[in-house]
């Protein structure tokens, strides 16, 4: 392609990602290293609410936010630098871990479990999505035509699925006495509550996810599948070579950029896992890094958010990503310099 | 796909009353188009459909209406012209000044109103309050009076009783409450917390619960999951609820306005079995905490939609409305009758329950207490370095705020 074109096709994209992802990234960044304040002044609030056979009135000193002369709530913007950091992943906690050795401690600072949890839970989900995405997209391949059409419809719809919807399905098959769980409970003659531990809670997650993701893996694969040169696998069965050795050195390499590129679109959508966690209401056991950042967005009580942790763990978690995808995009990268993309 | 979620979640939650005429009948024509935003528990049905009939009005029931309210206010024009709150929720609106206060209003429309619903801030009407609530004691008379068990006082009364029933084996689950992780467990705490007379905060808005009173109302919360669904941090109130009226659990300190629905024959298994008796004693006062509902008027609105929203208000909290929804809450209205599922919220009250202690730096407190209790009752942390990172958790807050 020329250089002229590639622009041109390009172009619209860097533009849109430009305006939609960097500038946005560019302010979290910068919020996450200072806080809004409110200005506070105490006062003394004379108040009578219903009580319930009469008012009842007390004067008390009340931390007030001060207004503007619009009515609107002065805020001071204050630089913090790591500030934000240090508090969101506890570094006097890391500090005590590192000289006692003992990292299991970390386990109790909300940063570090959500993180135990979101990259335990990408890398066991991984393998499981593509080895049972091309087990499914085998199988498939090798069906008769008249039952393919079907069969797809069929292993698609877990993907078509709402994740939300879908992980609430599975909260009210096991919750308290659902139906699955009822019926555990019968086959065993125990009383079991998947929602009281957190390697229960975990496992569902993990479940839940691999049955959500493998017919995105599946179908690209599929389709991967259509482009084998057949005359290659024919000259193999004439080599001798059984069943084993085609897929090892046959279609598992065709394949490879297929299944890199599923590992990456997995990893990205798996370390923001969340919806699991809102869906089996897991916060007292299990949290993620997502989760994190959207406990700090939500307003509480009286109307307050904390945008700068919440920037500071938006950063935390792409940094995370980066991190993770690095092997994955430099194997991509040297591929491509070498020629073989 | 966070957004997406979060939209799921409010589609889910959301119920939008239409505009109909209801049994309700209405003695002022509306005319200007009115909107209202309010919780959606079934006193706020009632009233939402008393306001309908007076036509042009349509409102917004959402459980987590206290998301929304503050920015939808915040507007000009505001996104709704009236709010449903509550003692807890109606503080950012004060504080942002969004609300507008209703002197002139009661005086020229509010001739109904009983001076108790006057919610007064700072010398001005702010809000009409149009019913009371309170966590307080529900129990299975049948079970307690079959075990020779008497009414449950105190604490170690519940617990003795929860251990007497367990071994009866009569219910799946001697306790139930809304103990679910997040807001409800940092109430159950506060209730346990200001029970045995703690207050939570020092000079300077600093933290003050890393205490004795701080460690025996944690170490309560945990002696009564020992005789709960373990699966009680997934529990809310409605969940709580049902398993009252499935015959699951035995007794539960339980929000005054689920206490008509044990008495509801559609969906309750124990008509006419339930008692409601005051909140167990803690070492001070009740274990329970004072709540109001009431209705306020948006700031950012025109003064006749606010006239026209404060007459359709008059007629939404009419005698008629409580009349035909008498047992739906603890009302403040007149023409109330205090029937037998009022009387937990009344003893309650009674006792000496204090006021939740609703204020800028609570919503702050609330919230790490809601993301820091459940470590101990997991287990993962002890009592004491649970209240410590409470204090951690609030410290860090109250500096993102401002407020240290």
């Amino acid at each position: 392609m020329k250089n002229r074109d590639f622009i041109f096709f390009v172009g619209p994209s860097l533009v849109a990602m430009f305006v939609c992802i960097a500038i946005p990234l560019i302010f979290v960044l910068e919020q996450s290293f200072f806080v809004n304040k409110k200005v506070y002044k105490e006062v003394e609030v004379e108040s009578c609410v219903a009580g319930f056979t009469g008012q009842i009135c007390s004067v008390e000193m009340q931390t007030k936010p001060q207004l503007n002369e619009k009515g609107e709530i002065i805020t001071q913007k204050e630089f913090v630098g790591l500030e934000n950091y240090v508090r969101l992943i506890n570094f006097d906690a890391v500090k005590k871990a590192f000289w006692q050795q003992n990292f299991l401690e970390l386990e109790n600072v909300k940063f570090f479990s959500a993180l135990r949890f979101t990259v335990t839970f990408c890398l066991i989900t991984l393998p499981f999505v593509i080895i049972l995405g091309l087990v499914i997209a085998l199988t498939v391949n090798n069906l008769l035509s008249s039952l393919k059409g079907p069969i797809i419809f069929v292993s698609l719809l877990p993907f078509i699925i709402t994740p939300i919807i879908g992980a609430l399905s599975i909260r009210w098959l096991f919750v308290g006495d659902g139906i699955i769980t009822a019926f555990l409970e019968w086959l065993t003659n125990s009383n079991i509550s998947m929602f009281s531990n957190s390697w229960t809670l975990e496992l569902m997650m993990i479940l839940y996810r691999i049955w959500h993701v493998c017919p995105f893996a599946f179908i690209v694969f599929y389709a991967g599948l259509q482009t084998i040169n057949k005359e290659m696998l024919e000259s193999a069965i004439v080599d001798g070579a059984n069943r084993y050795q085609r897929l090892r050195f046959i279609i598992i390499p065709h394949l490879m950029p297929l299944i890199v590129f599923v590992s990456l679109i997995h990893l990205m959508d798996s370390y923001r896992v969340f919806e699991e966690i809102i869906a089996f209401s897991s916060d007292a056991y299990v949290i993620s890094l997502q989760w994190l950042t959207y406990d700090f967005l939500r307003l509480d009580d009286t109307g307050n958010r904390y945008i700068s942790s919440a920037s500071a763990s938006s950063i935390l978690t792409m940094i995370g990503i980066s991190i993770l995808l690095y092997p994955l995009i430099k194997k991509t990268w040297n591929d491509y310099r070498e020629g073989k993309l | 796909m966070k957004l997406k979620s979060i939209i799921a979640i409010l589609t889910a939650t959301f119920i939008s009353t239409s505009v109909w005429g209801g049994h309700h009948a209405c003695d002022y024509k509306n005319k200007e188009e009115l909107t209202m935003l309010s919780n959606s528990y079934d006193a706020w049905k009632a009233v939402t459909n008393a306001m309908a009939s007076c036509g042009n009005f349509t409102a917004t029931l959402d459980k987590d209406f206290q998301q929304k309210h503050s920015d939808a206010l915040a507007a000009n024009p505001s996104l709704y012209d009236i709010v449903g709150i509550s003692n807890g929720s109606i503080t950012p609106l004060i504080n942002a000044g969004t609300v507008r206060p209703l002197d002139d209003l009661v005086k020229k429309y509010g001739s109904q109103l009983l001076p108790n619903q006057l919610i007064k801030i700072d010398g001005k009407i702010m809000a009409i309050a149009m019913s009371v609530n309170n966590q307080h004691m529900m129990y299975r008379e049948d079970i307690f009076s079959k075990l020779g068990i008497s009414e449950p006082k105190t604490w170690s009364d519940v617990l003795s009783a929860a251990e007497k029933i367990k071994a009866s084996g009569m219910v799946e689950y001697p306790y139930g409450g809304a103990f679910k992780s997040g807001w409800n467990i940092a109430e159950e705490f506060v209730n346990m917390y200001l029970g045995n007379g703690g207050s939570f905060f020092g000079s300077g808005n600093a933290p003050a619960i890393n205490n004795a009173m701080g460690v025996k109302s944690l170490e309560t919360l945990k002696k009564l999951t020992a005789y709960m669904d373990p699966e009680y941090l997934a529990s809310d109130s409605t969940y709580a609820q049902k398993q009252m009226q499935q015959e699951k659990i035995a007794m539960g300190v339980l929000w005054a306005t689920r206490a008509a629905a044990m008495d509801n024959a559609e969906e309750s298994k124990v008509v006419g079995k339930i008692k409601m008796v005051s909140a167990p004693m803690g070492d001070a006062r009740p274990a329970s905490s004072l709540w109001w509902d009431g209705i306020a008027i948006a700031k950012n609105i025109s003064d006749a939609e606010a006239e026209a929203a404060f007459q359709v208000i008059m007629e939404g909290i009419d005698k008629e409305m409580v009349q035909a929804n008498n047992d739906k809450a603890v009302w403040l209205i007149d023409g109330y009758k205090a029937g037998k599922s009022a009387m937990g919220a009344k003893m309650t009250a009674d006792n000496g329950a204090v006021p939740y202690p609703s204020g800028t730096r609570m919503g702050a407190m609330h919230g790490a207490l809601g993301t820091v209790v459940p470590d101990f009752l997991t287990g993962k942390k002890s009592a004491k370095e649970t209240l410590a990172a409470i204090e951690d958790a609030y410290i860090a807050k109250a500096k993102e705020q401002g407020l240290m």
